[in-house]
């Protein structure tokens, strides 16, 4: 069972899992848990991780999911409702029962999609070690393949999943991946998934992160953009008691754009972390990161954003804007803008600003005769309308105004 | 009716209102007037219940209830309205959803029906239209980009829909350009009746020709240390206010 001799500094939590790999992986999964066995987990001397320490996920000692069917029509039930066809992993595994297969998903391996770096990313080497399903999306030129709903449940008993998706645009094609992620109890969700967008087309990734709050969320995008072509993606985080969303975004010809906006609604202890590298590779590519940060509680959020603009990428056009409100004395947020620019004709911005809810605002309101709580949920509402507004599909954007309805619900309670 | 008696009033710990005793009878709309830092804002700020304000003594009573020991929105659902001297922009709140919001809100405190979307629409715009505002100032968001002049308009409009029993505007002249001080005089005095009445608070007579008010009252040093006819505001402007601190002192 034990197919690596795990290095003699491996943290303990990364030789659990290590233990946990059979040697007779695939190719891309050997190779992973080489590079795991001898780099583990990120830690906190690296620069990329500083801000966001793994030790509780550490503390976990996860075990496979058990074999058999869970029952989850709670969680079923906790679905936005939105007419279009589903995927259902539920600790990882695909529920065939639970789904529907349109034509061109392959669903039940690891997809391992080519944009992924298990050789470079830690987290991504664990996701491919352990990976046991996945789905591989893939959307003919000139076809628009409407929404597709990607759902994973969590049911708790210290379980770590490791699901490996990829997703495959052809040139002109279009394709709605609303991603949702929930769960009860404690669990490690370790996705990843690789977008490859081909000229023209367009990828909406509208990720709504609500996973259980004693759950563990710890995710990778690639996105490889071509000419014209656009990766457009909202992601908002209300769940898991530590969470950290890895983007990477590679705009490879004239014309690409990413757009990597984001909310963190968090509250009491919950960390969460948006981190981001864009890669401008072409003249003329575009990037947008709206992120906003509200958190109460002893929350803490993490921006961090990296805009790498190659001597080759001439009229890049790059903004980032981070924003976070405080709702509580003892919330935290950390924000590490990184811009590395070897071109010499960009146009790039990034901003950053921290506050606390206007009381000038919050008395406005209230002399109108607006309920002070009212008053609040309406302030901090207005405070996310940039980055929620973008987003064009109807049905998303219900979904994620619901979420945000519930998650103030549950921090006024 | 305003009763206001014997109210004192600090901000960090320097007396601001010094006895303030002052009755506003329903129906009747009466100005305040005085030089700058004699507590004209305070007085709206303490009324209508801003936090930093520590009252010291006296009362205030609105209709018999207390209204100091009442939050900003019951005073605001009890008929109590304050225009701002800065109205506050709100970002990303849109103009029509906050003043449906609020008027459904205090409709709801007070145990009424509250109003649909078509209903208030009509509501909204009828009063809009009134004011000779532009419908589009709706449609965006709060005071955000809008002149000084449009800001109190638009403080103006919200008094229309939500039909206050007692509304306090503070200031609301400065700022405004004769055409617009006219539409506004205009929207207060289209409120006139037995049911409404209103404080005026203002630094300078020319409003008051507009609003013609049937009592003015002078505040300096935290006090009224005067109170007439609408005469007393000309007298104000013609001598200024050095003369009545004076012989008041």
């Amino acid at each position: 069972m034990n197919a690596l001799a795990p290095a003699g500094q491996l943290q303990a939590g990364a030789q659990a899992f290590l233990a946990r790999y059979a040697a007779n992986g695939s190719v891309q999964q050997s190779e992973a848990a080489g590079f795991f066995a001898r780099n583990g987990l990120p830690g906190p001397r690296e620069e990329d991780w500083r801000y966001s320490l793994l030790r509780p996920v550490t503390d976990v000692q996860f075990v496979a999911a058990p074999h058999g069917h869970s029952d989850v029509s709670a969680a079923l039930a906790r679905l936005p409702r939105i007419d279009a066809p589903r995927l259902i992993f539920v600790d990882g595994r695909f529920r065939a029962d639970l789904s529907d297969l349109p034509a061109g998903i392959i669903a039940g391996v690891p997809a391992y999609g080519a944009a992924n770096r298990p050789d470079q990313q830690k987290l991504v080497a664990l996701n491919t070690m352990l990976a046991e399903d996945g789905v591989t999306i893939t959307v003919p030129a000139g076809h628009d393949a409407g929404t597709l709903l990607l759902v994973s449940i969590g049911t708790g008993g210290n379980v770590s999943f490791h699901p490996n998706h990829a997703v495959t645009l052809g040139a002109g094609a279009k394709l709605t991946l609303l991603d949702l992620t929930l769960g009860d109890g404690v669990y490690l969700h370790n996705p990843v998934l690789s977008a490859t967008i081909a000229e023209g087309a367009t990828l909406t990734h509208l990720r709504l992160q609500q996973e259980a709050l004693g759950a563990f969320h710890l995710s990778t995008v690639y996105a490889d953009v071509a000419a014209s072509g656009t990766y457009d993606s909202f992601a908002l985080t209300l769940g898991a008691r530590l969470a950290r969303m890895e983007v990477h975004a590679s705009l490879n010809g004239p014309q690409a754009s990413a757009h990597l906006n984001a909310a963190q609604l968090l509250g009491g202890n919950q960390h969460a972390d948006f981190t981001t590298v864009v890669q401008h590779a072409a003249p003329n590519t575009a990037s947008r990161q709206t992120v906003k940060n509200v958190l109460s509680g002893k929350s803490r959020g993490v921006f961090q954003g990296k805009i790498e603009v190659l001597r080759i990428a001439q009229k890049t056009d790059g903004y980032q804007m981070n924003q976070a409100l405080l709702l509580s004395p003892d919330a935290e947020m950390d924000c590490k803008p990184q811009l590395e620019i070897y071109a010499d004709d960009v146009k790039c911005s990034h901003g950053a600003t921290i506050g606390e809810l206007d009381g000038d605002q919050l008395f406005y309101l209230r002399t109108r005769g607006i309920p002070e709580p009212e008053a609040r949920a309406m302030l901090v509402r207005a405070f996310l309308t940039e980055a929620l507004d973008p987003i064009a599909h109807e049905d998303g954007r219900a979904a994620m105004e619901a979420a945000i309805a519930t998650w103030w619900d549950r921090q006024t309670q | 009716m305003l009763e206001i008696k014997n109210l004192t009033a600090n901000i960090d710990n320097k007396t601001i209102l010094n006895g303030i005793d002052l009755v506003v009878p329903d129906g009747e709309i009466h100005a305040i007037m005085g030089p700058n830092g004699s507590g004209k804002s305070t007085l709206s700020y303490v009324l209508s219940g801003r936090e930093g304000y520590d009252v010291t003594g006296g009362t205030a009573t609105f209709d018999g209830a207390d209204l100091l020991d009442m939050e900003p929105e019951a005073r605001a659902a009890a008929g109590l309205f304050l225009a701002f001297q800065y109205p506050v922009e709100l970002p990303g709140v849109n103009n029509a959803n906050f003043l449906r919001t609020a008027l459904n809100a205090q409709r709801r405190a007070r145990g009424e029906a509250e109003l649909d979307a078509v209903a208030f629409l009509k509501l909204s715009r009828a009063e809009a239209k009134r004011l000779s505002m532009p419908d589009d100032m709706l449609k965006r968001n709060v005071n955000v980009g809008f002149s000084g002049g449009e800001k109190k308009r638009n403080e103006v409009l919200q008094m229309a829909v939500l039909r206050p029993k007692l509304a306090i505007l503070d200031e609301t002249d400065s700022g405004l350009d004769i055409d617009a001080l006219k539409i506004v005089a205009d929207g207060v005095n289209a409120l006139r009746g037995p049911n409404f009445s209103a404080l005026v608070i203002t630094h300078y007579q020319r409003l008051l020709d507009y609003i013609v008010p049937d009592r003015v009252h002078v505040l300096a040093g935290g006090r009224i240390i005067r109170s007439g006819g609408p005469e007393l505001a000309h007298q104000l402007e013609a001598d200024g206010y050095a003369a009545i601190v004076a012989e008041a002192a």
